[in-house]
């Protein structure tokens, strides 16, 4: 515990002035600039976040005032979020890439004063907007390029205010006075408000002290054993309670570097440069990290692609085990891993920035579990987390040796979980949130009296205590016996067959569940080539007896495993249809994102739906479809409907709750 | 970037003039009886139908072609019949209209090359990169860092160009052309081929370069729109004669253009 010895540091400042103390001469911050790491000692940036303080003390930034943040990930913006808190103000850090009209809504209803940016772009943007923000008084920025020109009455170089700042503190007046402000800090002061990016409606302002943010960094730190010899590379947006917590909080709690991409597109070089050893993305870069190295492969020599496919799949086979320490793994495999080791993985690594990694997580959607494999089997230490930014990220996480693609993991130290009966998340932790700014309405709606938070996330335990999400709580139905329905769960279940495109389950409110299924053309043509069935037509195809059959298989081992998982057993799949169409976004079934309609397909399909729950075994179905040329058509078909048999639940066991 | 030490100019003085400049090849006349000027510090567009001479006038101006008749004077002394590294030397760069890059080299080599006319330690040095070289050679790193970042092009600092996407390609024959510090920078079809973003960002550069260095800039462009919201003064050409010449305003109304650009029976 790093703060248990120095019980005065409750605020990130005095977080600051110790490691100003205690490390010097450790770098604490870098940034790649023309090419080249600038960086920062520990002392060094208590310096000038010292001086800053006072500069944005003369520009008027006063203890509970406001400032915006908006930018890249720069030291500068990081020490302005340091600074305000220095003085008691609240910064908050603005997602740099939203538009104009967003940061207004965001800036306007936080009451800014002074905005800390990083370049001309965000002047920009803030000058376009400024007939809606008559409360900001001072803009400041970072990169002076292309800045020269402007009027500069409200307009400042934060380096010039850095420098103002020093001038005032060679007066002891005001280095007592400066002194006074940080001391003045408490724990329990807002220490930060991030404003969520709200998938639905306007943005909410999550309010933060220093005491849950501190808390929240202290079981990461903890966690995975944080020191100061750590290296991150800070990329992700400053506005993200991720970010926040990882590259403020925690190296500021426990003395580890921060690093500063040159830009964002250098992130993937810049962190092979400084070899990070703690790693932060969301699924869809490791995703585009393995695409291209997929591409790339395929343009090597052929020696080094089949030495690539060879050890790769010798790694899918054993490397995650022996990432794991599982026993029961031969010599030859070991030797043989090892061998990949030199050979493949090895470079791999170095190519991913990750040769240095001694923990890398992955958090905010679910990734697919084959890539999560990929890359611990090739021996980077991969894990998920479940975090939200009223948690100050940490819900749950997964300890070494207890790692899984299908699980967040196990509640977090000082985390307290438990299930509602509609499914839903809730949780508690020294880390969570105050409330939302200037909303008491949904505060109150998203906190328990007895101060859990509602997660809006439906999930249940599994039987090795592991939390899994199924879904948005609002989207999990509940059917008449009373069981949970989560649709998109036993959809993703069904998709996970390649042979199934697209499914969509209805059962909300009704006595069993009942589901469409798309099949998938490609691998059921291939399928159908290899055993001798013939057809016509997608319509043939999709209705061919033998294509029943295997679906039906497919949809057996869906329902034997819903029977497994604690209350999931009443999903199983009652009844199923094969459908005539694929469904088609021109036809508005799906969204231009490939995501299920529901309501519109449950409508457009009625009689299908009808059938499926009147216990007929065939229906007939006429539906207008749009062609790629717009023209309009009609297909007309007659839908067979196969019952199916369901599993008896095995788990009815309670449920393990606020486990600690 | 450094002002030119000698002859001191500033902002609105004649850098480059044309005077009743014609150009032949045999028979076919490229230019003919052109004039206009080019003033410190400002954006000069040439436009034009296709076959209008413009590629021809920059040519002209950079020392790749020399008039049949007529003189150019640059910076008040009439051009002799020269080379364009002569050109360059003077303080002249430019793009071309199809990128002219070193594909095998990577970007940074790309930029340090347009440097390589500022070099002042000798090839024996160079060869062993030590002593007055190895300092130099830093010196123009650094300024070549900057342009790197002007041009926001750090991601691809060690990728070999002909891997490049088109767009940025143009991007790093810019900054070839920025690396030469030059007071004339001559960029014909900047924005050819280019999608909207990229197009936006081009102008970016190349308003800042005007303003930031003061570097004066002359253009042949189609996208019209990008020729009227950058450039200062336009003259237009056709069948290698000047129509016009005025700011973009004058420009658009004069009646002579219209007629080139929709096409009138002759």
């Amino acid at each position: 515990m790093t703060t248990a010895s120095d019980a005065r540091a409750d605020t990130f400042p005095k977080l600051l002035v110790r490691n100003a103390r205690v490390r010097p001469n450790r770098t604490a911050f870098r940034h790649k600039d023309l090419g080249i790491w600038q960086s920062w000692t520990w002392s060094e940036a208590h310096e000038i976040v010292r001086a800053y303080a006072s500069g944005l003390q003369s520009l008027g930034l006063k203890r509970g005032g406001k400032i915006a943040i908006i930018g890249y990930n720069r030291p500068y913006l990081y020490w302005t979020i340091a600074a305000a808190q220095w003085l008691g103000a609240v910064p908050i850090p603005v997602y740099a890439d939203s538009v104009a009209e967003e940061m207004a809504y965001v800036l306007a209803h936080a009451e800014v004063t002074h905005a800390a940016v990083q370049d001309q772009e965000q002047v920009d943007k803030l000058l376009s907007v400024s007939d809606q923000l008559p409360q900001l008084e001072h803009v400041l920025y970072d990169e002076q390029k292309g800045l020269r020109d402007y009027d500069h009455s409200r307009l400042h170089a934060i380096q010039s205010v850095v420098e103002e700042g020093r001038v005032r503190l060679a007066d002891a007046q005001e280095a007592e006075n400066i002194e006074r402000s940080l001391q003045d800090g408490k724990g329990s002061e807002l220490a930060i408000i991030l404003y969520t990016s709200g998938t639905t409606g306007r943005p909410k302002g999550v309010m933060l002290t220093s005491d849950a943010v501190i808390a929240a960094a202290e079981i990461g730190c903890d966690f995975d054993k944080l020191n100061e010899t750590d290296e991150i590379m800070a990329y992700l947006p400053i506005a993200w309670v991720g970010d926040h917590i990882f590259s403020y909080a925690q190296a500021f709690l426990a003395g580890l570097c921060v690093n500063c991409p040159e830009s964002p597109e250098t992130v993937a070089d810049d962190r092979r440069e400084i070899g990070a050893t703690y790693v932060f993305a969301p699924p869809r870069i490791f995703e585009s990290m393995l695409t291209l190295t997929m591409v790339r492969i395929e343009d090597a020599s052929a020696l080094k692609r089949r030495m690539f496919h060879y050890f790769i799949q010798h790694a899918n086979k054993v490397g995650e085990k022996i990432l794991n320490r599982e026993p029961g793994i031969g010599a030859w495999d070991r030797f043989l891993w090892k061998l990949g080791n030199v050979l493949v993985y090895a470079p791999l690594r170095n190519r991913f920035g990750m040769t240095r990694v001694k923990v890398g997580y992955t958090a905010g959607e679910a990734i697919g579990p084959e890539i999560f494999r990929f890359y611990r089997s090739i021996g980077v230490n991969l894990k998920q987390l479940y975090g939200q930014t009223e948690a100050s990220v940490y819900i749950t996480m997964q300890p070494d040796g207890e790692i899984r693609a299908d699980t967040v993991g196990r509640p977090a130290p000082q985390v307290e979980i438990r299930i509602a009966d509609n499914g839903e998340v809730l949780y508690r932790s020294p880390g969570i949130f105050v409330g939302y700014y200037k909303d008491e309405e949904k505060t109150a709606e998203t906190k328990t009296p007895d101060g859990f938070v509602h997660s809006g996330d439906a999930g249940f335990f599994d039987s090795n205590g592991h939390l899994k999400i199924i879904d948005r709580a609002k989207d999990v139905g509940k059917m008449r016996d009373g069981s949970l329905f989560p649709p998109k769960y036993v959809e993703n279940k069904l998709k996970f067959y390649p042979n199934i495109k697209e499914a969509v389950c209805f059962g909300d409110g009704r006595d069993h569940v009942a589901a469409f299924i798309n099949i998938d053309l490609v691998a059921v043509s291939n399928w159908a080539e290899r055993n001798g069935v013939t057809y016509a037509s997608y319509q043939e195809l999709a209705g061919h007896p033998r294509v029943y059959d295997m679906i039906e298989k497919h949809v057996d081992e869906v329902n034997r495993s819903l029977a497994s998982e604690p209350r999931m057993g009443g999903a199983q799949i009652r009844r199923f249809l094969i459908l005539h169409k694929e469904l088609d976004a021109d036809d508005g079934e799906l969204t231009r994102t490939q995501k299920v309609r529901r309501g519109f397909i449950a409508e457009r399909y009625a009689p299908l739906i009808q059938a499926l729950y009147d216990g007929s075994t065939e229906a007939d179905i006429s539906t207008e479809v749009t062609f790629e040329d717009g023209r309009k058509g009609v297909i007309s078909a007659r839908v067979k409907i196969r019952d199916m048999k369901l599993y008896p639940a095995s788990h009815t066991t309670s449920l393990p709750e606020a486990a600690e | 970037m450094r002002a030119p030490d000698h002859p001191v100019m500033s902002k609105g003085d004649v850098l480059l003039a044309v005077e009743n400049v014609s150009l032949r090849f045999g028979g076919v006349k490229a230019l003919t009886d052109v004039s206009f000027d080019i003033r410190k510090s400002e954006i000069r567009a040439i436009i034009g139908p296709n076959g209008a001479g413009k590629t021809s006038m920059l040519n002209c101006i950079n020392g790749f072609y020399y008039p049949t008749e007529g003189r150019i004077t640059f910076k008040g002394v009439k051009r002799p019949k020269m080379r364009p590294y002569v050109a360059a030397r003077g303080g002249i760069a430019r793009t071309f209209q199809n990128v002219a890059l070193f594909k095998s080299m990577s970007t940074l080599d790309n930029i340090m090359a347009g440097r390589s006319i500022k070099m002042r330690s000798n090839f024996f040095w160079q060869l062993f990169r030590h002593g007055p070289a190895m300092k130099e050679e830093i010196e123009h790193r650094r300024f070549v860092e900057e342009i790197i970042d002007f041009l926001e092009i750090q991601h691809i600092r060690k990728t070999p160009v002909g891997r490049l996407p088109y767009g940025l390609q143009k991007r790093v024959e810019l900054g070839r052309a920025l690396a030469m510090e030059p007071e004339l920078l001559l960029l014909d079809e900047p924005m050819a081929g280019m999608n909207l973003e990229e197009k936006e960002d081009m102008s970016r550069f190349i308003l800042e370069v005007n303003q930031q260095y003061g570097t004066t800039i002359a253009l042949i462009e189609h996208d019209m729109g990008v020729v009227m919201d950058l450039s200062d003064r336009v003259v237009v050409l056709e069948y290698g004669r000047k129509i016009a010449d005025g700011t973009p305003a004058e420009v658009k109304g004069d009646q002579r253009v219209i007629d080139a650009y929709l096409g009138v029976a002759h």
